[in-house]
């Protein structure tokens, strides 16, 4: 059923079509709406979940990881500050392989004080061995969270799902809701696997210098991860008609140069590539969807025609530079590397206008070498 | 088994820990985790943050205990038996007891946000906190349980602990929780009876073991049974339980003996001085007047 | 315990640390330095040793003790609550 709802509302309709059951949730701007939605679903008792009113984001994850060694599927939702509260215990959930989905809302990391989209508090977690998707549209959204439980729960590896605060969480798109027989097709009851369990005890977590032999089971997993995304995706396809990738290109084919970004700046970027176009100028749009585990073969695969690469960070790691730009950067390794031109733009929610992406095309185009980070919309 | 007619005791047989677990020798800790798992039963699920109760557990691949264990992060003991018991109740596994199980560090500072919040939410899990005054796991840190006059490896002598033991019940009894006790772990039969009347329960319930630690409190390991009696005989430890915050319910332990008694056998406080004992003496018995009349 | 897991080969460990094996591999007589010697006669089987002991290194048997010595760290609670002195606590020849 087609409806009119915000980004956000779309991540409770597909926590709600999920079954989640065990939800915690602590409010941060500009994530709470999302877990307000779901408190009214569980009080209503369209959703059968025991919701956790926790005292920190920190608590949050926590609940989410011992409710998920238990056996329940388990869903939370956070932003920027609450996200780097929570910062120990990503690595904690993916250590111990829990399933766990989280929509993270991305926002700027203070200080200085920002509510608004910034993709650097997601980035910044990249290290914590978390699935991470970064999403485009409302119905993405809602069609991500059901790709996540589904790959996490096959995978045993956590699933971040992100989307920009305010440009998606707060905008209102059409998104089908599918009847719950056709999620219940796609997304069976979690599989059973080892857990705390009375009739067969045993102790989880603890101390090892096996360490090294873990770490490298998840490293395999998270290669295989990529497959069974894509697999995942293929059978979203089937069941629902939608599917996404690991990354989408646009007009890539024929492309002198192609822009790579995530989120909405690709929507933005499509306009802009379309726009030159109609000028003879060939620009392609690559959105890079699924960040860890890193699709570096199908990248480098998408911009093989390219003379040129354009990377617009809507992020920033301070010393480095924008942190996609580093990733793209890596594929080329082995290979004839790509000129990659760097760009840093939208940093806390600034607005990035077809004209801004303009201006990153023009300076690709006319500039024979890339040389260093270009910020786009900074004070003169 | 049939037993021989003296062969009666006054506790539970069935162990739900095994030996071989690398507990100091006379370890008060790994005595009151053995005592509250008989009284809760092998339908038990625990939480254990880093801890010496972490330590003992064992390190992988092995299990000192018979029950599932889910080792936590640190802050993290109340929420995570939160976290376990919402799975069970959704999941329809209504019958598990769930228990977290942190040291004093565990509760009284690092934990203590999420214990409270826990409390708020009246979560029905048991917590217990096994007090051996001061971080014992990684090498005798003090601690805002760790007693006024006592040494520890980050209050040298003669920057000894300068504050007195937080009062981590009189914070737990203003959330007015169904239950809480505090228990010995050199008086087990009334620890188990204090578990036994928690698992009945719904709703928090906090119960807080004395857990005296040789290797911390600096006395030879044959002592622990002794020296954990004497700090309630003493009145340093009063044994009472608090009933939703208001019904306070004290044990028949009066303070009998003289402080210094207990004092003199533990080398963490050697250095203690005339006055600071005086201001012990004045505060067990301000503390015992305070609980008589809240007892009524 | 998950007896299907063993440490041999990455294929056989589970994908995190759960644990398959119970700590009573764990000799921790070995830690002794004083060993208790029950003596039965002047044993009244209250029991108390056995309840004091943190490593359940005294087994209840028909009608007496045993002193499990694969586990005795040589504490000596048991011997300083015994209220008949019935164990006596010897040093441990190495």
């Amino acid at each position: 059923m087609k409806k009119v709802i915000s980004g956000n509302q779309s991540v409770s309709y597909a926590v709600l079509a999920a079954g989640a059951q065990v939800v915690a949730a602590y409010p941060i701007t500009p994530q709470s709406s999302i877990v307000e939605m779901i408190a009214n679903f569980c009080s209503s008792g369209q959703l059968r979940a025991k919701f956790i009113n926790v005292e920190s984001e920190h608590s949050a994850m926590a609940a989410c990881i011992s409710a998920s060694v238990t056996g329940a599927r388990a869903f939370t939702a956070t932003s920027s500050q609450g996200l780097a509260l929570m910062h120990e215990l990503l690595h904690y959930a993916s250590g111990l392989r829990l399933p766990i989905v989280m929509a993270n809302v991305n926002r700027a990391l203070g200080s200085p004080f920002n509510l608004k989209a910034d993709l650097s508090d997601s980035l910044s977690q990249r290290d914590t061995g978390w699935i991470q998707f970064y999403c485009q549209s409302g119905q993405e959204v809602f069609d991500t969270i059901l790709q996540a439980y589904r790959l996490s729960e096959q995978v045993l590896l956590p699933a971040m799902v992100n989307l920009e605060g305010f440009i998606l969480s707060h905008t209102y798109e059409i998104v089908d809701v599918p009847e719950q027989k056709e999620i219940d097709r796609f997304l069976p009851p979690p599989a059973p696997r080892d857990c705390l369990d009375v009739e067969n005890p045993c102790l989880f977590g603890g101390t090892t210098d096996f360490y090294i032999n873990f770490r490298y089971k998840m490293h395999e997993e998270m290669q295989r991860t990529k497959v069974v995304c894509r697999e995942c995706d293929a059978d979203f396809q089937k069941v629902f008609g939608r599917s996404y990738g690991l990354i989408q290109p646009y007009r890539c084919e024929d492309a002198d140069l192609i822009l790579v970004t995530a989120g909405t700046l690709a929507g933005t970027c499509c306009v802009a590539s379309d726009q030159y176009r109609e000028r003879d100028l060939k620009v392609g749009v690559l959105r890079i969807r699924l960040f860890r585990p890193f699709p570096g073969e199908e990248i480098c695969y998408a911009l093989r025609n390219a003379k040129k690469v354009a990377v617009i960070d809507r992020d920033f790691s301070p010393g480095c530079g924008g942190i996609f730009a580093q990733e793209i950067k890596s594929v080329f390794q082995g290979k004839d590397p790509l000129p990659v031109y760097e760009f840093i733009a939208g940093l806390g929610g600034k607005d990035v206008t077809d004209e801004d992406i303009g201006k990153v095309i023009d300076q690709t185009l006319q500039t024979p070498e890339p040389g260093g980070v270009t910020w786009i919309g900074v004070l003169k | 088994m049939d037993r021989g007619p003296q062969m009666k005791f006054p506790i539970l047989e069935e162990e739900l820990l095994y030996s071989g677990h690398t507990a100091c020798p006379g370890c008060g800790a790994v005595l009151a985790l053995r005592y509250v798992l008989k009284g809760l039963g092998p339908r038990t699920i625990i939480v254990i943050p880093p801890s010496c109760a972490g330590t003992i557990s064992g390190p992988f691949p092995f299990s000192s205990l018979k029950i599932p264990v889910l080792r936590i992060p640190f802050e993290t003991t109340a929420i995570s038996a939160s976290g376990v018991r919402a799975a069970l109740d959704v999941m329809g596994k209504k019958d598990i007891h769930v228990l977290g199980w942190a040291g004093d560090g565990g509760t009284f500072d690092i934990g203590l946000q999420a214990l409270s919040a826990t409390a708020e939410r009246n979560d029905n899990i048991l917590y217990v906190c096994y007090d051996n005054e001061a971080y014992m796991n990684t090498g005798i840190q003090r601690s805002s349980a760790t007693p006024e006059g006592a040494w520890t490896t980050t209050t040298p002598f003669p920057y000894l602990k300068d504050t007195p033991k937080k009062d981590i019940v009189r914070i737990m009894a203003a959330h007015r929780i169904p239950y809480i006790a505090t228990a010995s772990v050199g008086y087990p039969v009334d620890l188990i009876k204090k578990v036994t009347k928690a698992k009945e329960l719904g709703g928090t319930k906090f119960i807080l073991i004395f857990s005296p630690c040789p290797t911390g409190w600096r006395y030879s390991p044959e002592m622990t049974i002794q020296i954990a009696k004497l700090a309630t005989e003493v009145g340093l430890f009063p044994l009472y339980e608090i009933e939703n915050g208001e019904k306070y319910i004290l044990s028949k332990k009066r303070p009998q003996k003289p402080l210094k008694e207990y004092f003199s056998l533990q080398g963490r406080f050697r250095n203690l001085k005339e006055e600071e004992l005086r201001r012990a003496e004045e505060k067990v018995k301000k503390d015992w007047e305070y609980l008589t009349r809240l007892a009524g | 315990m998950k007896k299907r897991y063993s440490v041999k080969c990455l294929e056989e460990m589970p994908i995190t640390a759960i644990s398959f094996l119970t700590s009573e591999g764990n000799e921790t007589g070995e830690w002794r330095s004083q060993r208790p010697v029950l003596d039965l006669e002047k044993c009244n089987r209250c029991g108390l040793c056995w309840m004091y002991c943190p490593d359940n290194a005294i087994v209840p048997e028909m009608d007496s003790f045993q002193i499990s010595y694969k586990y005795c760290k040589g504490c000596g609670i048991c011997a300083n609550e015994c209220p008949k002195k019935a164990i006596l606590l010897i040093k441990e020849k190495r």
